[in-house]
């Protein structure tokens, strides 16, 4: 197989803080091979963001720390590489989506504008040639009259039409990676599933891989091919999206799924997890998710590693075969 | 009218000026609320669901009193404004950072009845233990607390004045999924108990479906489907429910994500459609739609769309 476009391995990252340092990741691998949606799912704070932020570089230098492990995208390693070469790699063969369309696009300069100046940045194609790329890749986004949108600004135009237009930039150098951290979660729904849609259909396309990042279990489960569950800084279960969601492994899984309201019968209770995520400043020696599960026993006290559990699937937990029979 | 209904809206306009010209006036209006008739019924919830810009927000507010409809009438079955209290989205910002903890969960009856410090204090220790929050909190400050605990103390704050009603404005959206399930279980727990009426606020379907007894869907102002919920969501009679309900995410679909929607984007409110409002977005659109819709019963709910009206024997003016 070839080099996997994005590669993990051990990952730690740590924030110096007053209180003793924020051990926001600890030990995570992953990767992304070519033309595969990967999702990464989990809570508020289990470090879905922090592990893709520091993959491309992107957290400010000196905010923190990198203790262990390694990272390379595209099979090349990324400490090795200059900040200049960051650059190049950014917007070009990696590019990035973000939660915020408001935020994500220059208020003072059209849309035309700033999509023309990542194509030249990126590309050969010049004037008219970058004019008419910058339309093309808005019509396969459904915007309809592209031409008068490309000399709009971003404040004119509604939620989705700017994360479509930041889709459509994403994809103006056809890069490799595409990092999309909660593309959809500001939106409605009905332009979310427009949203998903059109990304879908575009990595396709393109054969562009695909991280994706979202707290949303639901469309994890309808947009990815395999998934990573995060739980406090660490993955706690991996594996086919519609595998793992469907017969998960890990318990902290399990109960995700459990206390979603979509299944629940309105009479009874809803099945919530008792207790919250642990403080990451002393992070817990054992299994994360030990305090707060219903199967916890002595051998959680030292920490579980990700074990198979079926073909491509693992799950981080002493009680795996326990559960699975 | 039955007799148990808590409060009744009755077309309900709700418009806001924006602009003006040279002389003051105001260019054009903002309609936030188009005709909103409902009854909330007592020890009920009612669920109002709705995409960002259909005016859910302005109901709360003209439900909770904060504003006065442009148009239309507020019938309340009780006492005083106090009666009904709010919980909000984000609780970050609707907590007072600058209070401890049992002043701002005594806060609305502190408004109301200056009453000694030690009286405060014990009711805010009741209501904690009540919501789930150790006593030794009172005197911490909301920094201190996470998101869940924190909608926690919101709920406590609205719990304090002994409302008839509260307004739950997206009090899990902020929430993960599974602090969101502590808090739904919480609210249902405290309705039972207190025979509290709910006006659950939400986008998220499963969330409603699972709490409320009844569901308003709403679109540019208006209400465009009202009835039971389980009924409206099960088989949702209006165009705009249907296209929704098609919308939300599922761990259960199979088959991917299907063919991309067309047209996402919401008519202006500031020049509002003729005709049916949904008009430009619906799939069933025809020669009856060029006028106003009014709300027609069918067998469970009361849908504000003609077509309906066609498949249904019911006679209506339109």
């Amino acid at each position: 197989m070839a080099d996997p476009v994005l590669k993990i391995d051990g990952l730690e990252v740590l924030f110096p803080g007053f209180s003793g340092d924020v051990h926001a990741v600890n030990g995570v691998d992953l990767d992304v091979q070519r033309g595969e949606i990967v999702g990464l799912v989990g809570e508020s704070g289990s470090a879905k963001s922090v592990t893709a932020m520091t993959a491309l570089g992107l957290l400010p230098p000196g905010a923190f720390r990198q203790s262990a492990g390694t990272i390379s995208i595209l099979g090349r390693d990324v400490a090795t590489m200059s900040e200049r070469e960051m650059n190049k790699l950014r917007g070009g063969d990696v590019a990035m989506i973000f939660q915020e369309p408001q935020t994500a696009l220059n208020p003072t300069k059209t849309i035309g504008k700033q999509m023309l100046r990542v194509i030249e940045l990126h590309s050969d194609l010049r004037g008219m040639a970058a004019r008419d790329r910058a339309i093309e890749l808005l019509k396969d986004m459904r915007i309809n009259d592209a031409e008068e949108i490309l000399g709009r600004y971003p404040f004119e135009l509604s939620g989705g039409m700017r994360q479509r237009i930041l889709i459509g930039m994403a994809f103006a150098c056809s890069p490799k990676l595409l990092v999309a951290d909660e593309p959809t979660t500001a939106l409605d729904v009905t332009v979310q599933r427009q949203v998903l849609q059109l990304l879908h259909a575009k990595a396709r396309q393109t054969g562009a891989s695909v991280l994706f990042i979202s707290h949303d279990l639901a469309v994890i489960s309808q947009f990815c091919d395999r998934i990573y569950v995060m739980y406090a800084g660490r993955v706690v279960e991996s594996g086919p999206a519609q595998k793992v969601l469907g017969n998960p492994q890990h318990p902290y899984t399990a109960a995700l799924i459990e206390a979603l309201p979509e299944d629940a019968d309105p009479g009874a209770p809803l099945a919530s997890i008792p207790g919250t995520v642990p403080n990451l400043v002393n992070p817990p020696k054992g299994c994360a998710f030990q305090a707060r599960c219903r199967h916890a026993h002595a051998a959680c006290d030292s920490r579980p590693v990700l074990t198979d559990v079926g073909s491509k699937h693992q799950a981080a937990c002493w009680l795996r075969e326990e559960i699975s029979a | 009218m039955t007799t148990d209904s808590v409060m009744t809206l009755s077309n309900i306009h709700m418009r806001f000026p924006f602009g003006e010209d040279w002389r003051g006036r105001p260019r054009g209006y903002v309609h936030a609320l188009n005709g909103i008739d409902l009854e909330i019924l007592r020890g009920k919830t009612l669920g109002v669901v709705g995409e960002s810009g259909c005016g859910k927000s302005t109901l709360a507010q003209v439900l909770m009193g904060i504003r006065k409809p442009s148009e239309g009438e507020v019938t309340r079955n009780f006492g005083a404004d106090h009666d009904v209290q709010i919980v909000f989205q984000d609780p970050q910002s609707s907590l007072n950072a600058r209070m401890p903890v049992w002043r701002v969960i005594t806060e609305p009856v502190f408004a109301v009845s200056k009453r000694p410090k030690a009286e405060l204090r014990a009711l805010a220790a009741d209501l904690a233990a009540k919501v789930g929050l150790r006593p030794e909190v009172l005197d911490r400050y909301p920094h201190e607390f996470s998101g869940g605990q924190r909608q926690r103390i919101a709920i406590a704050r609205a719990l304090s004045s002994d409302p008839d009603v509260i307004v739950l404005d997206e009090p899990t959206s902020a929430l993960d999924i599974s602090i969101q399930a502590q808090i739904l279980n919480l609210l249902k727990d405290l309705q039972a108990e207190r025979g509290l009426t709910y006006i659950f606020i939400s986008h998220d379907i499963s969330v409603v479906r699972y709490l409320c007894d009844e569901v308003a869907v709403m679109y540019l102002g208006q209400v465009v489907e009202h009835g039971a919920s389980e009924a409206v969501l099960a088989a949702p009679k209006h165009p705009y429910t249907r296209l929704l309900l098609d919308s939300i995410p599922t761990m259960r679909a199979t088959g991917g994500l299907g063919e991309a929607l067309s047209n996402t984007d919401l008519p202006s409110n500031r020049n509002l459609p003729t005709g049916c409002f949904f008009k430009d977005r619906c799939e069933q659109a025809g020669a009856g739609c060029d006028v106003r819709q009014n709300m027609v019963p069918s067998e469970q709910a009361q849908v504000r769309c003609c077509q309906t009206v066609a498949t249904t024997p019911q006679k209506v003016s339109a």
